[in-house]
């Protein structure tokens, strides 16, 4: 690698969530102490306001060219974190996420110390991970401006008719020899009587 | 109705999805479009042909509770309001045997040549509103629905009450033909039930019996009403003043399910034995009718649009979205929206805000002019392409071509690549490389989770789509399993190497486990299939080295199967604790001293 690895790490207490199973303190000092990182910092709540402004704000202070965040699923907050370092002109495909709180916190809160070794590797097995970490760019693709709308029961038709309001054309495909579902069936329906 | 007006819709009835292919913004879609027989355009439905239609089969739309000829309108607000001939039940495909619409019609609108059209578009969206079917209660024979004709379903009773049955909206019971003057209602028949139906609350039933109840006292004052039930469920707006209305209005509700339902075979009236749960133990009632409610089950004929788009689907059979609280629209699949009841049994009303939302969310695509694509996929590195055309063979898109005879290096139509890595698994001369997934950051990975005490560690590989939010699952559920597991995600198992493997045992790994998408699941076509059988090269190659084939696991788990990854986590935990360290040190000085 030619350029100079810098990585912070953020870690995330999510409230109790992450804190109440995981010493989120040594897992700071824990990682300060991997090869590479340069900046380490614990947050009540990594994807709030606070906590986003606090990783823009490191990223310049301490030069980092990799971001590690030790919080929750990449599945849930991995976009939360991408758009927050492009927003001071980061590329997004260095930051890395350790999954501590589903894969470890929620899982394990009846053997603590197990726990804390657990989170240990997974934020080194991310920090390891990010330091090969490399700036992608992604391919954009125009867009058709029509959708498809399986299934003509009462939800394909409020969806199609929503769509078709909101000025997209649809195409609607019903198996049936008429649109309606089930709904068509009824007689009356509730909680009116109509 | 509005759908078949509006200007924006291009409603195609009697047709079916046959293939979907591409990628958010940019899908390809292909339909096709049955016969119906009869010009939609030119029919002014004015009824002549189904006068002179000699045959006459039961009507599906009420439940076979009244008749239509071969050829008709399914109901009279049919949407659109065009005849149709059932191809099964129709004379008229035999020209010697009838012929009598067609010369009928004044405007030529009958063809029995008529054939199937395959309609072709793309889309940049697709909502699935699949919705569920009505349970059938046969299996549940104590009731006696297929033997006693007093005993009807929720449905059928929504059929014989509407105005277009054949009573004309006169309830009648079906033996004598006369009004009945007691009722009762079972409640949850195919719900809440783990041995038949299904085993979850279909949501709905406990308020449609509430509003039959109040529907027949407001009509037939005199009718006696009783709903045997469990719990009733009335959590909705409005929907416990509804159930005290009905109350009110002298319903009888009876806490317990009855066991059997028999019929005194002169009277054909329904005698009931139910344990009242709020009484006196057993009791008894004899009955005029008696009335299923009926939940909901997944359609049977779901299963090719859910293959088509790669959904995955409860243990119940219901779609799978991406997260149960905060992204209950959205299916993993990118561009992909659930409405209705194909996502869980809803009201009209859940389904309605539901369908909203969908709309909501796929407009939020269609309404940009680009998207961007996940930079995930394949680059080769021209140096080490050999031009052997293996990658060219595994790749489930097409997405690679070469020229083998040239000896052109590999390459990759980046638009067509979803990243599913297995052309870098299976080159045999690393030439291909993942962008986001490399090999030096999945070692680096394996590297670092192996440092310190890699006998304690069970290496799980886990694709992005299934087994890694199927372990997400159990975290949100807070499930507890053993603390060993240490996770690396992949996008595909597909992108799993034996090199990876072989590397994690060198170092000292106990056990690896590669967990993915079942293959009917897999988003990736079938590369999850081309993984399992590198496993299985893989396992023959560690047999010959004298290494455990069993170190080396594989295990579909989807993203809805909780219980299945806590246990293959308790299973490969106690597995762990049987390989010593003497064999993990056999292990490591085998491979070592193996050049590959």
């Amino acid at each position: 690698m030619s350029e100079n690895v810098r990585i912070g790490v953020f870690v995330c207490e999510c409230g109790t969530n992450i804190a109440s199973t995981i010493d989120c303190d040594k897992l700071v000092e824990y990682a300060k102490s991997l090869p590479d990182v340069v900046f380490s910092i614990k947050n009540r709540y990594t994807c709030a306001e606070p906590g986003q402004q606090e990783i823009q704000k490191f990223i310049k202070e301490e030069n980092l060219n990799r971001v590690v965040i030790a919080s929750c699923t990449p599945k849930m907050h991995e976009p939360t974190f991408r758009n927050c370092v492009i927003d001071v002109g980061f590329n997004p495909y260095l930051v890395e996420m350790a999954n501590i709180r589903e894969h470890c916190s929620w899982v394990h809160h009846n053997e603590k110390s197990a726990a804390n070794v657990k989170a240990r590797d997974l934020v080194n097995s991310a920090v390891s991970r990010a330091r090969f970490l490399e700036p992608q760019k992604e391919l954009e693709v125009p867009v058709t401006h029509s959708a498809l709308v399986i299934g003509g029961g009462i939800a394909g038709i409020q969806s199609a008719l929503d769509l078709a309001e909101s000025g997209f054309d649809v195409h609607l495909v019903e198996k049936e020899a008429s649109i309606g579902g089930i709904m068509a069936q009824l007689n009356k329906t509730y909680p009116t009587i109509d | 109705m509005d759908v078949g007006r509006h200007p924006k819709i291009n409603l195609l009835a009697y047709s079916e999805v046959e293939d979907i292919s591409g990628y958010i913004g940019n899908f390809k879609v292909k339909v096709r479009k049955k016969a119906r027989y009869v010009d939609e355009v030119e029919c002014t439905s004015c009824d002549d042909c189904v006068d002179v239609c000699p045959v006459v089969v039961p009507k599906e739309h009420q439940l076979g509770l009244a008749s239509r000829k071969a050829i008709y309108i399914p109901f009279p607000q049919a949407v659109p309001a065009s005849y149709i001939i059932d191809e099964e039940n129709c004379l008229g495909f035999n020209p010697i045997a009838c012929g009598k619409c067609a010369e009928k019609c004044d405007k030529n609108c009958i063809d029995y040549d008529a054939k199937d059209e395959i309609v072709e578009f793309d889309v940049g969206s697709i909502i699935v509103a699949s919705g569920l079917d009505v349970y059938d209660p046969t299996e549940f024979d104590e009731y006696g629905y297929t033997r006693f004709e007093n005993v009807l379903t929720s449905m059928e009773l929504e059929i014989l009450t509407g105005p277009g049955g054949v009573t004309k909206g006169k309830l009648i019971r079906p033996t004598d033909r006369k009004v009945p003057k007691s009722i009762g209602f079972i409640q949850c028949v195919g719900s809440r039930c783990e041995s038949r139906g299904t085993a979850y609350c279909s949501n709905i039933c406990c308020m449609n019996t509430i509003k039959d109840t109040l529907l027949l006292r407001e009509y037939y004052h005199d009718i006696d009403c009783k709903v045997f039930y469990m719990d009733i469920r009335a959590f909705g707006k409005g929907f416990e003043d509804f159930y005290r209305r009905s109350k009110a209005l002298g319903v009888e509700y009876i806490r317990g399910i009855p066991g059997d339902i028999r019929e005194d075979p002169k009277t054909k009236n329904l005698i009931l034995s139910v344990e009242n749960t709020t009484g006196n133990g057993i009791e008894e009632y004899e009955l005029d009718m008696v009335v299923l409610s009926v939940g909901m089950v997944p359609r049977k004929d779901s299963n090719s649009i859910n293959k088509l788009l790669t959904l995955q689907t409860t243990s119940d059979g219901l779609l799978m979205e991406v997260h149960p609280k905060l992204t209950p629209i959205d299916a993993p699949t990118a561009g992909v929206f659930f409405a209705g009841c194909c996502e869980a049994p809803k009201d009209i009303k859940d389904s309605v805000t539901q369908a909203s939302g969908a709309a909501a969310r796929a407009a939020s695509i269609l309404s940009k002019d680009k998207v961007k694509i996940p930079a995930l996929t394949a680059t080769v590195d021209d140096d080490l392409c050999k031009s052997c055309g293996i990658c060219v063979k595994v790749c489930p898109y097409s997405a690679i071509t070469i020229d083998m005879k040239a000896k052109e290096p590999a390459k990759i139509i980046e638009a067509a690549c979803k990243g599913c890595g297995t052309c870098a698994s299976e080159c045999k001369f690393d030439a291909i490389s993942m962008k986001h997934y490399n090999d030096a950051q999945i070692i680096a990975q394996i590297d670092a989770i192996l440092e310190e005490n890699p006998e304690e560690k069970v290496l799980v590989f886990a694709c992005n789509w299934c087994s890694y939010p199927g372990a997400d699952l159990v975290g949100i559920s807070r499930m507890q399993y053993p603390t060993s597991s240490r996770i690396i995600r992949i996008m595909c198992t597909g992108r799993l190497d034996e090199k990876f493997i072989l590397h994690a045992l060198k170092l000292g790994a106990p056990i690896v486990l590669m967990s993915g998408c079942h293959p009917a699941d897999c988003h990736y076509i079938n590369a999850s299939l081309k993984a399992q059988l590198r496993i299985e090269k893989l396992w023959n190659k560690l047999e010959r080295k004298g290494i455990r084939p069993e170190r080396v696991q594989f295990e579909w788990i989807s993203a809805s199967e909780v219980g299945k990854f806590v246990k293959t986590m308790e299973e490969l935990e106690e597995f762990r604790k049987s390989v010593t360290k003497k064999e993990i040190e056999e292990t490591k000085k085998i491979l070592s001293k193996s050049k590959k």
